[in-house]
């Protein structure tokens, strides 16, 4: 195993984006990246793209290469592979090409994650999540992907007190995040009383509680550590990465509490990396719902299991406190197109690493973490990653 | 040999509406409207519940009392004016959810409101036959009266299964008999949503002349009167017309309480003698005899001879599932509830 | 959803029909072909076995924001139940007010419409649960 950077970020912004369509947000995240990181067309060896749905969402199939063509590289034969991990697509991607670097396959890679939710209805849409739960047993009977979640932060608050406040704390704190973030679909604050009034959507779970339906993509470039240099001065070091499965179903799972793959997926990744969740700066981790980010940030190991939603209240994950957890604004404020998600977490982490976030530049950032999931937990995936390398 | 009841189930959606909120609606006086029809509520089913759903949960509840094999059930007639299908029958997925399938003889019934009791005859028949050891015969409905119509205020949901055999029988059926001519009294048209009626024409000629011919002629032949039964349960579209036709053939109210139920969960049609025999069997002591007269529009009239057994007594009677735990156990909704659950309310397409 | 999709499902989806391992007695609802404790030790060893759908609530939500296919029943309760058999299952609690679920709350199956393609389409059936 040879040591990966990342030489090249890039994202579109996010959001409803009407006026452009899947491929189009696909080629403009890609180019990005590719510009960002000095390298050109022809050195690219393969191209990874998560995606969760493209088949239902715009009725296509087989995206990779159609996005591979639009880049302009079809004539060079890219190989080019989606990978599907429902809400944890763009991670898993992340993932392959980590692997197919690291281990000599290839050398220079881009990561894509896109998807285009809005050009079909949002009852629909919703649907389309709740087919990452278990749809045999879980969707046909009206257990919704909000639902899922909700039933989850039910459980915790009735376990560990964790309040309605503490929930809409999480969704707070990430648009204000978002609101200094340029390409999140959410650039305003909300006031807790805003999230709390909002209309439910699944008790506990209000509108507000809930990251949107978006459209987006996010690129990164990888290449081998010891050739990063050629292409960038700020190459940012995949220092591992952990990924964990588990039942697919919630209710099939250990505890409805604590996403057992979080923990195993975060455990693996510190342990590559030779660290632990203390000696890291900043995390991108996955907030599709308040509760959710209550839940990582506990199993990853950042709080204690039951403290998450008092260490919100506390303020200890708000910006450059004691660990700033989403800077983006998360999928909350950023938005949430579902297979871009674990890409540009990605981007974001390494965006802080290299010091360019601007307005919410985390202080003295050495490792950021990326924790993105698929469906309720069935999948999680983890990447650590060390900047000023 | 003997046969008769060898258990039994019913069942009432716990939604309820009363005729003050449904004349609110159309402008008509709700006191007038609850006196004239006797009715002071009736039940409405939930959204996700029909025909079927009414018939499993009464079959479920008759089978937990007694101690039948399922296999050894040869014959399921679900009798009822508003099945979920046009084709395709209710009966089948019935056998399946009480695991009656596959070795068995299975189909609905239609004939208004009676189309439960020609079940039980059926089933007596082929159990009397030797063709079957036992046979779930279930009435079940929900029936829509067409917004406005008169109907609205009592048709109703519900439904009761019975299982008929030879051993172990909880109340012997002495003798059936049937009384039918063609009288266009009520009806559907193939497509149509609402029944349609013919008013006041569904009275004397209709259920007064059919239940009274058929009562009459069934004790003529059983040498019977009324004051021989402890209980009758007649059909009961409102709550006036089995209270009238009850004095006309002899009978006390006493005697139809206990079966009367129309006043306060509407006419469940297939259901409606069915629930009300089963009404009666919650309380009945054995050597209690029990007339009991089913009418559907169309025309006919089916009648039962049925005397209790001591095996009544070994029959787990109790608790939530009686029919007076089904009604208490209600909530009244609102009309806008109502129509919603009824389906009334348009949606768009999908 | 696809007729045999369903149709396949009807015994689990009527009559609670689940597994359980012919090696180390564990039992699964939804059926499972391979026990995760026992693994190949389980091959061609899983029964089928009916579950009596009792158990409590474990947690539940009230859904507002439906699929098409629930619309007229929002807002309604789901809740992931513990079956008295020690197994746990996602669905639909009826016949209770959304004000007086809780976890912890006894309930029994009841047998209810859970679906249907349209309305000129196939009739879904299966277990949701109430008050016990």
């Amino acid at each position: 195993m040879r040591e990966v950077a990342v030489i090249g970020i890039g994202e579109t912004k996010f959001g409803e984006l009407w006026d452009k369509s899947f491929r189009e947000i696909g080629i403009e995240a890609g180019l990005l990246a590719i510009s960002d990181s000095k390298i050109k067309g022809e050195e690219i060896d393969a191209l990874y793209i998560g995606n969760m749905s493209a088949g239902r969402f715009i009725d296509q199939e087989h995206i990779a290469p159609l996005v591979a063509d639009y880049v302009g590289l079809a004539g060079q034969n890219l190989p080019a592979t989606r990978i599907e991990g429902a809400g944890a697509s763009g991670g898993l991607a992340l993932s392959s090409a980590y692997m197919a670097v690291a281990s000599e396959v290839h050398d220079i890679v881009v990561v894509g994650g896109a998807e285009k939710m809005t050009d079909v209805s949002e009852v629909y849409a919703q649907e389309i999540l709740a087919s990452t739960a278990d749809q045999e047993w879980e969707s046909v009977f009206g257990a919704t992907f909000a639902g899922l979640h909700a039933m989850i932060a039910k459980r915790h608050m009735h376990e560990f007190g964790t309040t309605r406040e503490q929930l809409g704390m999480v969704a707070v704190k990430n648009h204000k995040n978002g609101a200094l973030n340029p390409n999140a679909q959410y650039r305003r604050e909300m006031a807790l009383e805003v999230v709390l009034r909002a209309p439910m959507v699944a008790e506990p779970l209000g509108l507000f509680d809930c990251a949107p339906l978006s459209d987006g993509a996010a690129a990164l470039v990888l290449c081998p550590l010891d050739k990063a240099k050629e292409y960038t001065d700020n190459p940012v070091r995949i220092a591992s990465c952990g990924q964990a499965g588990d039942f697919m179903a919630l209710h099939d799972r250990r505890d409805i509490c604590t996403m057992d793959a979080t923990v195993v997926a975060g455990k693996k990744a510190f342990k590559y990396a030779g660290i632990g969740p203390s000696d890291i700066n900043l995390a991108e981790v996955h907030d599709n719902y308040t509760i959710s980010e209550i839940l990582a940030i506990e199993d990853i190991g950042f709080f204690k299991k039951g403290e998450g939603g008092k260490a919100t209240e506390e303020g200890k994950t708000a910006l450059n406190s004691e660990i700033s957890i989403n800077s983006s604004g998360g999928l909350k404020a950023r938005g949430q197109p579902v297979g871009a998600t674990g890409v540009a977490q990605a981007v974001e982490v390494v965006r802080q690493l290299r010091g360019e976030a601007g307005d919410r530049q985390v202080k003295d950032a050495r490792y950021g973490l990326t924790h993105n999931v698929g469906g309720t937990g069935a999948s999680v995936i983890v990447h650590i990653f060390e900047g000023g390398v | 040999m003997e046969v008769g009841i060898v258990s039994y189930g019913a069942y009432v959606p716990r939604y309820r509406i009363k005729p003050h909120e449904i004349a609110a609606v159309w402008g008509v006086d709700g006191d007038a409207m609850s006196k004239g029809l006797g009715i002071q509520s009736k039940s409405v089913p939930g959204p996700d519940e029909d025909v079927i759903t009414i018939a499993v949960e009464a079959a479920r509840i008759a089978l937990s009392r007694c101690k039948i094999d399922t296999k050894d059930i040869g014959s399921i007639y679900v009798g009822s004016e508003s099945h979920p299908y046009a084709v395709k029958p209710s009966a089948t997925i019935v056998a399946e959810a009480i695991g009656a399938t596959p070795d068995l003889t299975a189909a609905d019934y239609e004939f208004a409101c009676k189309a439960g009791t020609a079940a039980i005859q059926t089933c007596a028949g082929l159990v009397g036959s030797g063709s079957i050891k036992y046979g779930v015969a279930i009435g079940s409905d929900t029936s829509q009266g067409a917004p406005g119509d008169a109907l609205e205020y009592t048709a109703s949901a519900g439904g009761a299964a019975f299982i008929i055999g030879s051993e172990n029988v909880i109340a012997k059926i002495n003798r059936t008999c049937s009384y039918t001519t063609d009288t266009p009294d009520f009806w559907r048209r193939e497509g149509e949503k609402y029944p349609s009626h013919g008013g006041r024409f569904t009275g004397e000629p209709a259920y007064f002349k059919h239940i009274i011919s058929c009562a009459g002629n069934l004790m003529k032949k059983q040498d019977t009167k009324p004051s021989d039964y402890n209980y009758a349960v007649f059909h009961q579209p409102n709550g006036k017309f089995p209270v009238s036709v009850a004095k006309k053939l002899g009978f006390t109210k006493e005697q139809i309480k206990e079966g009367l139920l129309t006043p306060v969960i509407g006419n469940t049609y297939s259901g409606a003698v069915m629930i009300g025999l089963a009404a009666v069997l919650d309380v009945a002591k054995p050597e209690d005899r029990i007339l009991m007269v089913a009418y559907g529009s169309g025309a006919g009239s089916d009648s039962f001879d049925i005397t209790v057994t001591d095996e009544i007594e070994k029959l787990n009677r109790n608790g939530t599932q009686s029919v007076s735990a089904l009604i208490k156990n209600h909530k009244f909704v609102s009309y806008a509830t109502y129509a919603k659950y009824m389906g009334k309310i348009h949606l768009r397409g999908a | 959803m696809a007729i045999p999709r369903f149709w396949r499902e009807i015994p689990s989806r009527y009559n609670l029909i689940g597994t359980e391992c012919g090696n180390c007695g564990k039992r699964y609802f939804p059926p499972r072909i391979i026990c995760p404790q026992c693994h190949r030790k389980s091959f061609g060893k899983m029964k089928n076995v009916r579950f009596t759908g009792s158990g409590e609530i474990v947690t539940y939500s009230v859904i507002h924001n439906a699929p098409k296919a629930f619309e007229m029943q929002v807002p309604y309760i789901i809740a992931i139940i513990e079956f008295e058999e020690g197994v746990r299952a996602t669905g639909q609690i009826i016949d209770c007010e959304v004000e007086d679920v809780k976890i912890g709350m006894k309930v029994s199956p009841a047998f209810r419409k859970i679906g249907e393609d349209g309305k000129s389409g196939v009739i879904y059936y299966g277990y949701k649960f109430k008050p016990a």
